[in-house]
């Protein structure tokens, strides 16, 4: 085998990017994963629905920022649909994301017009592109760009979920029954908290489809299992330096740009990447099974038995 | 005020698994009344809590808090007027948040939740001095993640939550019940505590009849979804727990186990 070192170098600054723009998803996830304490797999129909939007806004002429935020508004709007179907019909919310995530499959067929569009970065004025990573003037390149986007985001969604309104969301993800018995409308926090995820995950793939230069209607398959891999890679890697809400969002992004070197290091080790999607999802498998296994096979008994009295 | 008219409650109705938990329970509590709740396991107590609360509708009757008739507002929007400590210690509080940041959530119980600060530093010093009466030690660890305490301070923020903006009538639900004896006293003392110093109206369930004789104003017996036995006053300061017990029995519930324990 032939393994060409320098070409792994090169291929850095790409994964970098990629793993800037997928960590904006990954936050997303984060919020519903981790903070809501549910698992929205609507996200997966989003991310191509962020991407359809936004590219077939530009070829249509329109700014890239309006086509951006006008994404992030069907993103919005897709996750109303699923709190919608959870809180006011009453479907478990992984039933509830999986109908929308199969609705949006035939709305980004509509949207894009044919399961592929592709919008060319020397024609539009697009604000990141793999063209853009190397060879530019700073201030145009993609991963300053992706990185001062996830920052901001970083320092928005520190603000407000610092609010009132931030706090009724993280506590009806951490105690419906505290939540409610406080006053606080559950079924309304949990559909804004589903909308706010999936918002994010829809300007993600509206970054992402510019990046890659086209949309296609397969684009968010197995985003969920990538925004998991992110979150949990994140907290493996730095969980155990600190405990601040900003800095928890900042591992995520460290996760997803770990998890796109890790998987540009498998593509030049010439891995079949065919294969690469399962092993993502048995990577996020055994994550999930650490906290479990540790609880149920290598929990030490209680060596002072009733010594220690409640105060 | 509290009233509660003719309520009835069935669960699992149409189903083998049916259960008439509450047969028409009329109770009129005035302001300021502290009534203790006894009653076999069964016997409707909780359920009676839960509807005032409203964690679901009734099936008939209504219920009101001063004059203002509740029966039909969800949960989340008469929560303004009603603080609730639960029996189980992990309920009335969120885990993953700060003591403060619990605190500030029930300081904005019935207020419109803005995009204003979530917890103010002008509030944090308030619930610094608040918690400091307590006699925890909290007051230095305000930041820390509620779940990181034991059962008993875990319900002494909630008591602290549930009064902390005074409510019209406060449920106590066995809030002692899953702790130690000596912390279950102490909890007890301080429910007591706050309840007569802001003289606040309270429903306080309890399996155990020397506490249910000596807090409290009034005492009601329930059995079978009904009230059975409501005393008040001078009456009820005379009680025995053996006056209860031949209560019991006359209603024909036969006093359990737990009971006997008391």
């Amino acid at each position: 085998m032939n393994l060409n070192i320098v070409n792994l170098f090169n291929a850095v600054p790409g994964s970098v990017a990629q793993g800037l723009i997928w960590a904006v998803m990954a936050i997303g996830v984060y919020l519903t994963f981790r903070i809501l304490d549910v698992a929205d797999l609507t996200v997966d129909g989003t991310l191509g629905l962020g991407g359809a939007v936004c590219v077939m806004c530009v070829m249509n002429g329109m700014n890239i920022w309006a086509a951006m935020a006008l994404a992030f508004v069907a993103g919005l709007a897709a996750g109303l649909v699923t709190g919608l179907f959870h809180t006011f019909m009453g479907i478990p919310v992984i039933l509830s994301g999986i109908l929308t995530q199969l609705s949006l499959y035939s709305i980004n067929l509509k949207i894009l017009g044919k399961a592929n569009q592709a919008v060319n970065v020397d024609k539009f004025d697009l604000l990141v592109s793999l063209r853009y990573v190397k060879r530019l003037p700073v201030w145009r390149n993609t991963i300053l760009i992706a990185a001062v986007i996830v920052a901001a985001l970083i320092a928005v969604l520190y603000w407000f979920f610092g609010t009132e309104l931030g706090c009724s969301i993280r506590a009806t993800g951490s105690n419906q029954n505290m939540a409610r018995a406080q006053g606080i409308n559950t079924a309304f926090t949990t559909v804004l908290g589903l909308m706010l995820s999936n918002g994010l995950v829809a300007f993600s793939g509206a970054m992402l489809s510019q990046y890659q230069g086209f949309a296609d209607i397969s684009m968010g398959r197995g985003a969920i299992v990538i925004g998991l891999a992110a979150v949990i890679i994140g907290e493996a890697l730095l969980g155990r330096f600190g405990t601040n809400f900003a800095f928890k969002l900042f591992t995520v992004a460290v996760g997803s740009v770990a998890y796109y070197l890790v998987y540009q290091f498998c593509i030049w080790l010439r891995i079949d990447t065919d294969l690469l999607k399962m092993l993502s999802a048995l990577v996020v498998a055994v994550f999930l099974a650490v906290p479990y296994w540790k609880g149920k096979y290598f929990t030490k008994p209680a060596v002072a038995k009733g010594g220690k009295r409640d105060a | 005020m509290l009233e509660v008219k003719n309520v009835y409650k069935t669960f699992n109705a149409g189903t083998i698994n049916e259960k008439l938990a509450l047969a028409g329970v009329d109770l009129k509590l005035e302001d300021g009344d502290f009534c203790t709740v006894i009653g076999g396991n069964g016997a409707g107590k909780s359920t009676m809590l839960n509807a005032v609360a409203g964690v679901w509708p009734v099936d008939m009757g209504r219920i009101l808090i001063d004059g203002q008739d509740i029966t039909r507002l969800p949960e989340h929007k008469r929560a303004g007027l009603i603080g609730r400590v639960f029996q189980d210690p992990m309920m009335g509080t969120a885990a993953t948040m700060g003591i403060d940041e619990n605190l500030a959530l029930a300081a904005r119980r019935g207020a419109k939740r803005t995009l204003r600060t979530g917890t103010t530093r002008k509030e944090r010093e308030e619930y610094r001095a608040l918690l400091a009466d307590l006699g925890l030690g909290l007051e230095d660890r305000m930041t820390s993640k509620v779940g990181l305490l034991s059962g008993g301070q875990r319900q002494a923020v909630t008591l602290l939550m549930a009064t902390l903006k005074k409510p019209r009538v406060l449920l106590l639900d066995e809030h002692t019940a899953a702790l130690d004896p000596k912390t279950a006293a102490k909890v007890l003392e301080l429910s007591d505590t706050i309840v007569r110093e802001n003289g606040l109206t309270t429903l306080m369930i309890t399996h155990n009849m020397k506490d249910a004789i000596k807090y409290g104003n009034r005492l009601i017996m329930m059995h079978e979804g009904r009230i059975i036995y409501d005393v008040r006053g001078e009456e009820k300061k005379a009680l025995h727990v053996s006056d209860l017990l031949a209560r019991f029995e006359q209603s024909g519930a036969g006093a359990n186990d737990r009971m006997f324990l008391s």
